[in-house]
């Protein structure tokens, strides 16, 4: 082996993959998040539209989708990988066993909490995101230019309440899952200083909140108010 | 039996020099053609062993305990001694070695004391450079404190935990050679007997503690580096595993036997609470840097603090009475350990003791709390005062410790000479296994100091000087003797399995430890101790008759380990009551409440006593042969040792 | 101390005991009464009493481990209720008093559980997995003597004490018993940030870490995910941020270091 295979087969090379993989993750949410408060512009979507058509069809997001793709497939495997370590080097479990006494619960379910989020992911591309590119949405004509309505899907998905349901127990999850993921990717990177940390942890707090209330608050919002 | 010191010709401060430059080289490339033992990893064991491997000697380790690093050396807590004088507060070589001698209650070989004061210097700059963490000055050089018995200021510090950052140095430097393949280690594993060929150390008998495996291990020379026996006495600040099996085996087989009396009875542990008890555990004597010994004035007041009547707050200051301030003025609570000791003895026997048994007297930090702040004090001895809150549920911020002396450390040992080589050839018995260099009392700080003084700067010259003068052709573990010492631990061991009685190890273990610490403790006197050398042969007898030791040899059987050590301890115990009956006088931790000055202090007879007493093993249940080297002291001028 | 505790009344407890009769054996969990147990004792205490009556009724005692009972040594273990070293923070076992349960209390007590530590016997494990960690690396390369004069390094107080934090690691295992992956980060990273702080072990940083790290993963141990219950439950206090330290001491290795 390379020393560079050998350095992120390691334990703490796979945890570094995760760690940059996860706050780019954190940055495509940001980016994603902010795009979608289009949904909130009372303009029977056509904001929305506009953005998402853009999104689509920008040169420079195309490539970035498949980085983004690289980033969860990466985070995703290598989360296996680990899993599969760690479950290995405890083949014997404990009989009585009071972890909560000693740690965070989102800390030591991070695998839990990865998969809920993973299905969902799965349930949300195949929903909004491939019907773009099969072209099973309806089209709308904004400013003479032909494009996906998109905001329709959404405001029809959001109105069924098993969805909105599915939608806000997967933020919730993705809450805890960033609560600890955020502030654990610096520590794996290496940065933990008493002058910093607690500002790391205080904005991984915040982030975490208000990026999945911004999420769930979209669904909620066409459920209860649209 | 002539016993020869060995000693060098010359001045003193030129001895080892001298002798280092006459002592015979193994060629570099020859090192690698001899194999040495090492037993125990401790900081006696752990330096020699990485010493001698870097050096290019084959060596094979043993210790009983699961790794090297858990030692007991781990747990000396507060220092080691080096005459660097960084403080320029008057320290020199001289000056250690005159106080350890003095310290000793003149009981100690000049030579050998004073190599260690030298070679002190060195142990410091090899630990720095290890990496140990030891305590600094803002100005990023090292910190010193004074300890017990010493009016400079010459001790090096990690906080509470020297001991342990002492032995984690050695342990890595060990690691390192076992890395390199130069040193084989045998954890878990525990020595018990020594091989001889031709009236040469030529191997050992082990058994695996996990498997029970009975193996031999063939070397060039053994070195003994396992530690002291205070376990005699089953209550000691000693770990649980400690034991005298290696060094009494050896001594069977012809190794003599210094000064087996002098033991070292801590002054600053944490009293007995209960029968159940299993260990004393050791407060550090740094603590009497700061910490105000004392006892109420009268009995009275005594047995109603007992009763709890009253509490601690509700005695005046006039009606406290700080014994040693009173007595020793000039070194008030930093006297001598055996001086602390035998005063918080008196104390108690006058009634005055406190605690709900009365055998307890008062550590008290609320002077230095009032000057200092309880930041200064927890930054000095947080660590120290937390573990007193675990182990007691008090809070020793708000009231004064309990303290009470236990056995601490055993200034008996194989007798070595000048080249720490036991009477048999080619055996080494190296750190608080010998008998070491503090005479009939140990300075604080300084066990350390002679255990990594002989494996780092002492061990590695004179194994040399044997090992040049020898054939490197080894011998094999198919020779007889070694298929002997083999069935010879095999049927002991048998033996012990086949009793089946009704008691215990620990009954008798206990039972021997309650006669150890009643007539052979801090104080002794012959009638007592004639009656202890009864009891500890009927109770040797009773153990060889009735003890109860469980399961099978071929098994990780911790019953069967213990039984084995406390048999040893019974034969030992004996010795110790001969050795201290025979020695007429009081010195140091030996304390003959016959022999006493009209102020309680310890008389001398430097007339008659002034020798090591080195005994001989002639059989089972024979009584030993004295030995006696003379002590000649021609750097000091004996005195009536004085703290005050 | 018995003198001024007022509530010194005997318990009686019962104990369930994880026992192995060896490295092949299943094992199981016993259970056994532990009556007349004073508060004042400590947990080893107590199961040496527990130990000598199981002797006189012809049952083979207890195995564990335990040596300096004094905090130091890191030679006791035992999962006591679901945590190493039982309900006490910052305690070893052998330092954890009896008077932290209650009278009829059911205590049970398992061996550390990882892959890299097979159970000796009932609650001994082999911890040797540590041992070959160190010998990987955990030193500085110096033989005896030829040293400089200890004053010829200075070294800033507030490193030197850092540096003695992370020194003070007595290997008990705890950090690896606790953690939900097995994972041996606190231990490793104790040793390599001691060493990586102090001038004489600058010299070896590189080689250091990565040696270490990579014997680590060869011994078995799982990966840390900052989970952080090492060291809540590390009886010495050792701080994650040794981790971070450990994280970074092997990125900038992995980066600039020689070895290929």
């Amino acid at each position: 082996m390379s020393w560079f295979t050998k350095t992120f087969s390691s334990s703490i090379g796979r945890k570094i993959v995760m760690s940059i993989t996860g706050l780019f993750l954190c940055s495509f949410l940001v980016v994603h998040l902010i795009g979608n408060l289009q949904l909130f512009n009372n303009d029977g979507g056509q904001a929305f539209n506009v953005y998402s058509h853009f999104m689509g069809h920008n040169p420079v997001i195309r490539v970035m989708e498949f980085v983004l793709l690289a980033g969860f497939v990466f985070h995703i495997w290598d989360a296996v990988a680990l899993t599969r370590r760690n479950k290995a080097a405890r083949p014997i479990a404990y009989a009585v066993n009071h972890p909560e006494q000693n740690s965070n619960w989102s800390s030591r379910n991070m695998g839990l909490l990865g998969t809920v989020i993973l299905v969902f992911l799965i349930i949300h591309l195949y929903n909004f995101f491939l019907p773009t590119k099969t072209g099973g949405l309806d089209k709308v004509m904004i400013d003479g230019v032909m494009v996906d309505n998109l905001y329709i899907r959404v405001a029809e998905s959001f109105k069924i309440w098993w969805y909105v349901v599915l939608y806000v127990i997967s933020m919730i999850a993705l809450a805890y899952h960033l609560m600890h993921g955020f502030q654990s990717a610096f520590q794996t990177l290496g940065l933990n200083h008493k002058k910093y940390t607690p500002a790391i942890k205080g904005f991984g707090y915040a982030f975490s909140i208000i990026v999945c209330l911004g999420f769930a608050a979209m669904p909620l919002y066409f459920f209860l108010f649209k | 039996m002539i016993l020869d010191s060995k000693i060098p010709e010359g001045a003193l401060a030129e001895k080892w020099d001298k002798h280092k430059f006459n002592v015979k080289l193994v060629n570099p490339a020859n090192k690698r053609k001899y194999d040495v033992i090492v037993v125990g990893t401790g900081l006696a064991g752990a330096s020699a062993a990485a010493t001698l491997g870097e050096l290019g000697y084959n060596v094979k380790a043993f210790c009983y305990q699961d790794s090297p690093r858990r030692a007991h050396s781990i747990a000396a807590q507060g220092g080691i001694n080096a005459a660097k004088n960084y403080q320029n507060d008057g320290d020199s070589v001289f000056r250690l070695f005159y106080d350890t001698i003095k310290g000793g209650d003149y009981r100690a070989r000049e030579a050998n004391v004073y190599r260690l004061a030298q070679v002190s210097v060195d142990i410091i700059d090899q630990c720095v450079a290890q990496g140990v963490p030891f305590a600094r000055e803002y100005g990023g050089l090292l910190a010193n404190r004074s300890f017990g018995g010493a009016q400079v200021s010459r001790t090096f510090y990690a906080r509470g935990q020297t001991g342990q950052q002492l032995l984690l140095g050695a342990y890595s430097a060990l690691s390192r050679q076992i890395a390199y393949g130069k040193v084989k280690m045998y954890p878990r594993t525990e020595m018990l007997d020594l091989v001889m060929v031709d009236g040469k150390a030529r191997g050992i008998i082990t058994r695996n503690m996990v498997t029970g495996a009975i193996e031999s291990h063939s070397g060039h020379a053994v070195i003994l580096a396992t530690g002291g026996y205070g376990n005699v006495f089953f209550l000691s600040t000693n770990a649980m595993g400690c034991n005298a099996t290696a060094i009494w085996r050896a001594h069977k087989k012809g190794a003599l036997f210094g000064n087996p009396c002098f033991t070292q009875i801590h002054p600053t542990c944490i009293p007995v609470s209960g029968d159940y008890q299993s260990k004393l555990t050791l407060m550090s004597e740094s603590l009497r840097n700061d910490g105000r010994v004392w006892v109420p004035k009268t009995q009275e007041m005594a047995q109603r603090l007992r009763r709890n009547e009253i509490t601690v707050a509700q005695i005046a200051e006039e009606d406290r009475d700080y014994f040693l301030e009173r007595k020793y003025p000039a070194f008030g609570n930093l006297v001598p350990r055996d001086v602390a000791s035998r005063n918080a003895k008196l104390a108690c026997d006058e009634g005055r003791g406190v605690g709900t048994t009365g055998l307890a007297v008062y550590l008290d930090f609320a002077d230095a709390i009032k000057r200092d702040g309880q930041d200064k004090v927890a930054a000095k001895y947080g660590n120290l005062f937390e573990m007193y809150a675990k182990i007691t549920g008090e809070n020793p911020y708000e009231t004064p410790m309990r303290i009470y002396p236990a056995v601490h450390y055993t200034m008996g040992g194989l007798w070595v000479d000048y080249n720490l080589m036991t009477t048999i050839p080619g055996l080494y018995a190296t750190g608080e296994c010998n008998f070491s260099d503090h005479g009939a009392n140990r300075l604080g700080a300084s066990a350390l100091m002679q255990g990594l003084a002989d494996g780092y700067f002492v061990i590695p010259y004179t194994i040399g000087d044997y090992l040049a003068q020898m054939p490197a052709n080894r011998v094999e573990t198919s020779h007889p003797a070694f298929a002997e010492a083999e069935r010879n631990v095999r049927d002991g061991i048998q033996q012990l399995l086949s009793i089946n009685g009704t008691k215990t190890v620990d009954e008798y273990h206990k039972e021997l430890g309650h006669i150890m610490w009643n007539y052979c403790g801090m104080a002794r006197n012959a009638e007592g101790l004639t009656k202890a050398k009864g009891m500890i042969r009927e109770l040797r007898a009773d153990f060889w008759r009735n003890v109860k030791v469980m399961g099978v040899n071929e098994e990780f059987n911790q019953t069967l380990e213990k039984a084995g050590r406390v048999a040893d301890f019974l034969e030992l115990g004996e010795l110790m009551v001969d050795d201290a009956l025979n020695r007429n006088e009081s010195c140091g931790g030996h304390f003959r409440e016959e022999y006493q000055t009209p102020e309680n202090e310890a008389l001398r007879d430097d007339a008659n006593y002034a020798y090591v007493a080195a005994w001989e093993y002639t059989g089972p249940n024979q009584p030993e042969k004295l030995h006696k080297e003379e002590l000649k002291f021609e750097n000091v001028k004996l005195t009536q040792r004085s703290y005050k | 101390m018995a003198g001024n505790n007022p509530n010194l009344k005997p318990m009686n407890l019962t104990l369930r005991v994880w026992r192995q009769k060896n490295n092949h054996d299943a094992g199981k969990l016993e259970t056994y009464k532990a009556e007349n147990i004073s508060p004042e004792m400590s947990f080893l205490e107590m199961l040496d009493v527990v130990n000598e009556n199981l002797a006189h009724t012809g049952v083979d005692p207890i195995a564990f481990d335990h040596d300096c009972r004094e905090g130091i040594c890191g030679m006791c273990s035992l999962f006591i209720n679901g945590r190493p070293h039982g309900p006490e923070t910052g305690t070893t076992t052998c330092q954890l008093h009896m008077r932290k349960f209650k009278d009829g209390d059911t205590i049970t007590i398992e061996p550390w559980r990882a892959q890299p530590f097979p159970v000796h016997k009932d609650l001994s494990v082999d911890r040797s997995a540590f041992d070959r960690i160190i010998q990987a690396g955990g030193y500085v390369s110096v033989n005896t003597g030829g040293v400089p004069d200890a004053n010829a390094i200075p070294i800033p107080k507030s490193i030197a004490d850092k540096a003695f934090d992370a020194a003070t690691c007595i290997a008990c295992g705890a950090c690896v018993a606790a953690c939900k992956n097995a994972s041996a980060m606190l231990f490793v990273s104790a040793k390599v940030s001691q060493l990586a702080m102090l001038p004489q072990g600058k010299v070896e940083r590189k080689t250091r870490v990565e040696n270490m790290l990579a014997q680590m993963d060869k011994e078995g141990f799982g990966a840390c995910t900052n989970i952080g219950s090492c060291a809540a439950e590390c009886p010495v206090g050792i701080s994650l941020e040794n981790i971070a330290m450990l994280n970074r001491e092997f990125i900038a290795a992995k980066a600039t270091s020689d070895n290929v």
